[in-house]
């Protein structure tokens, strides 16, 4: 167990390292002089040059790539263009309200993936089950944006139930948190369909059944039990899901989270937060990737032998 | 190849989808015959007095948009940009894929290993932040659009062709082929290939469900495919402001969008059942 975790981390600190390479490269793709950026139109060239100096942009790029990696290391992930801020606290604060968002959702995503899949798995192959499947697949089809513009016209400007946009209370957070459960649950009830009959194919169900137990008891007692884990395991793997998520959801909404601090680092071309939060979301991936192995791997050990 | 014919033929959320993907490309080839009016043309009466778009009625059949245009007829010009981009940035990232997946199983080795860290590696990064990133940078056209989604949306086919080629490779018959002597580009293309084609069809036609929406997203971040030009993740972005008043304006493209995403998918998991008759028992 040690061996096999202690390989999956070496495999983790390798990609964030491949995708430090790739957002460092990012700075050099934009047509804009970051040293223009921050020192403005009318600066003299000398104020660019030690601009320059300072940044270490003058420096060979292996150089400042080792410059770029040392600071990451110890959390720095250098200032942004253009608000005048350390990106590592900017992204500290705006990271709060993104967790809170992808909470909500994988709440809201479970509550209407699992059971919807249950029920389509108990209904195999019958239009019931055709219907949930079909509906399932809707739901991932559907543009996120579209979504939430629906629900907030629907729930919060015709019925008035719901705040238009914006973040603090409990009640802002169901619009959004419900645009990504929709377009997401798809996914969790075609898992969760095939998960329950893969479980009340085995042999303990038949037993169960034999014994008298009602339907609905070994579905929910015995079936849900056993064929959770692996959804559970899944949220891992899909974190990226969520985090493309909530780029679009939190710009349709006005939710001040990291989305929304990328996207409008991207209209102004401030690389260093876009870098920044690049590389926080694939911490995050990664970091789901490595939960969802480890609970992979406990829930059944033949995996780590692989 | 037959029996796959016949599975798929009696499927008929499969059907239903292809239904719809024939009915979106004839509309799309068929735009200037079937629409109306002029996608680009400003209709003087097609705002009301007070300059706000009109609701569907006679006239504009669906309404018109925030500078008086039919939005029947830029909706139906808009299903050509999405299709156009949709199969021509999959077909690109099929390309990429199938190749970087053939490769490294085929190869082995540490190429293989290079290019399945790599993978694992986009497979990590946040794909819709790249592309947006990238979109940003590069000043986006319908061309650059598709060669971002492209470059994003390669990784799934190639983890697929390449744990299917591993598995080829190992068959008798490839070492049956080798041993009479036949040269790697002929193993490949000849014994190799072929047993490939069911799932590029697959990952092809799943794909575009994935580019469509995404082009659509990218589209309405106001960093894809650039006005005037009709997109449907445009439309919505143009009228986003003013959409509490005109919700014709997101609803129309928006059934647009999750039409053509559910078609493709609804088709490309007919496809995966019939062409993989083993998953067929499993759900």
């Amino acid at each position: 167990m040690l061996r096999f975790l202690a390989g999956r981390l070496a495999q983790a600190v390798l990609i964030l390292l491949g995708i430090s390479i790739i957002t460092f490269g990012l700075t050099f793709l934009i047509p804009a002089d970051p040293v223009r950026m921050i020192a403005g139109r009318s600066a003299s060239p000398e104020t660019v040059e030690s601009i320059r100096q300072q940044l270490g942009l003058d420096q060979p790029l292996p150089v400042q790539y080792a410059r770029y990696l040392g600071n990451l290391v110890q959390g720095d992930l250098g200032r942004s263009y253009v608000q005048k801020a350390e990106v590592t606290e900017l992204i500290a604060s705006r990271l709060p309200a993104t967790l809170q968002l992808m909470l909500a959702a994988i709440l809201f995503e479970l509550l209407i993936g699992l059971p919807a899949g249950f029920f389509s798995a108990t209904r195999r192959n019958r239009p019931s089950d055709k219907i949930v499947m079909l509906v399932s697949f809707a739901g991932v089809s559907a543009p996120q944006f579209v979504v939430g513009l629906l629900l907030i016209y629907l729930f919060a400007h015709k019925l008035g139930l719901f705040p238009l946009g914006g973040y603090g209370t409990l009640w802002h957070v169901v619009l959004p948190a419900l645009t990504l459960g929709i377009t997401i649950a798809g996914w969790y009830s075609r898992m969760s369909r095939s998960s329950m009959i893969e479980v009340l194919r085995q042999d303990y169900i038949r037993t169960a059944r034999a014994k008298g137990m009602s339907e609905w008891r070994v579905v929910l007692v015995h079936g849900a039990r056993n064929a959770i884990l692996p959804i559970v395991a899944m949220i891992g793997i899909d974190i990226g899901l969520y985090m493309q998520g909530v780029v679009v959801v939190e710009a349709v909404f006005g939710w001040p989270g990291i989305g929304q601090l990328a996207w409008q680092a991207i209209q102004r071309l401030d690389i260093p937060i876009i870098m920044g939060v690049t590389l926080v979301a694939a911490t995050g991936i990664v970091i789901g990737n490595l939960l969802a192995d480890l609970a992979t791997s406990l829930i059944d050990p033949r995996v780590r032998h692989r | 190849m037959d029996d796959a014919w016949r599975r798929l033929r009696r499927d008929r959320l499969t059907l239903f989808g292809a239904a719809v993907i024939v009915i979106v490309v004839a509309a799309a080839a068929l735009a200037p015959w079937i629409t109306p009016y002029d996608p680009y043309e400003q209709f003087f009466d097609g705002l009301t007095l007070e300059g706000a778009p009109l609701p569907p009625n006679e006239r504009f059949w669906l309404g018109t948009d925030l500078l008086g245009r039919d939005l029947y007829s830029r909706l139906v010009y808009g299903a050509r940009t999405s299709l156009i981009i949709g199969v021509v940035a999959n077909a690109v990232a099929v390309f990429i894929g199938t190749l970087l997946g053939v490769i490294a199983g085929y190869a082995g080795g540490w190429v293989g290993v290079a290019i399945m860290r790599f993978t694992d590696m986009m497979m990590a990064f946040p794909a819709l932040l790249l592309a947006i990133a990238l979109a940003a940078i590069l000043k986006p056209s319908l061309w650059i659009v598709a060669m971002v989604i492209a470059l994003v949306n390669w990784v799934q086919t190639a983890r697929v062709i390449y744990t299917q080629t591993r598995a080829l490779r190992e068959r008798e018959y490839i070492e049956a082929a080798r041993a009479l002597g036949a040269a790697w580009p002929r193993i490949v293309t000849v014994h190799i290939l072929p047993h490939l084609v069911p799932h590029i069809l697959v990952w092809g036609t799943l794909g575009i469900a994935v580019t469509v929406l995404l082009e659509a997203t990218l589209s309405f971040l106001g960093i894809g495919v650039q006005p005037p030009t009709p997109s449907w993740g445009g439309i919505i972005f143009e009228s986003q402001s003013y959409f509490l008043t005109a919700p014709w304006l997101v609803v129309f493209p928006g059934i647009s969008i999750l039409l053509m995403a559910l078609a493709f998918n609804l088709v490309g998991d007919g496809l995966r059942d019939a062409l993989d008759p083993t998953q067929r028992g499993r759900d």
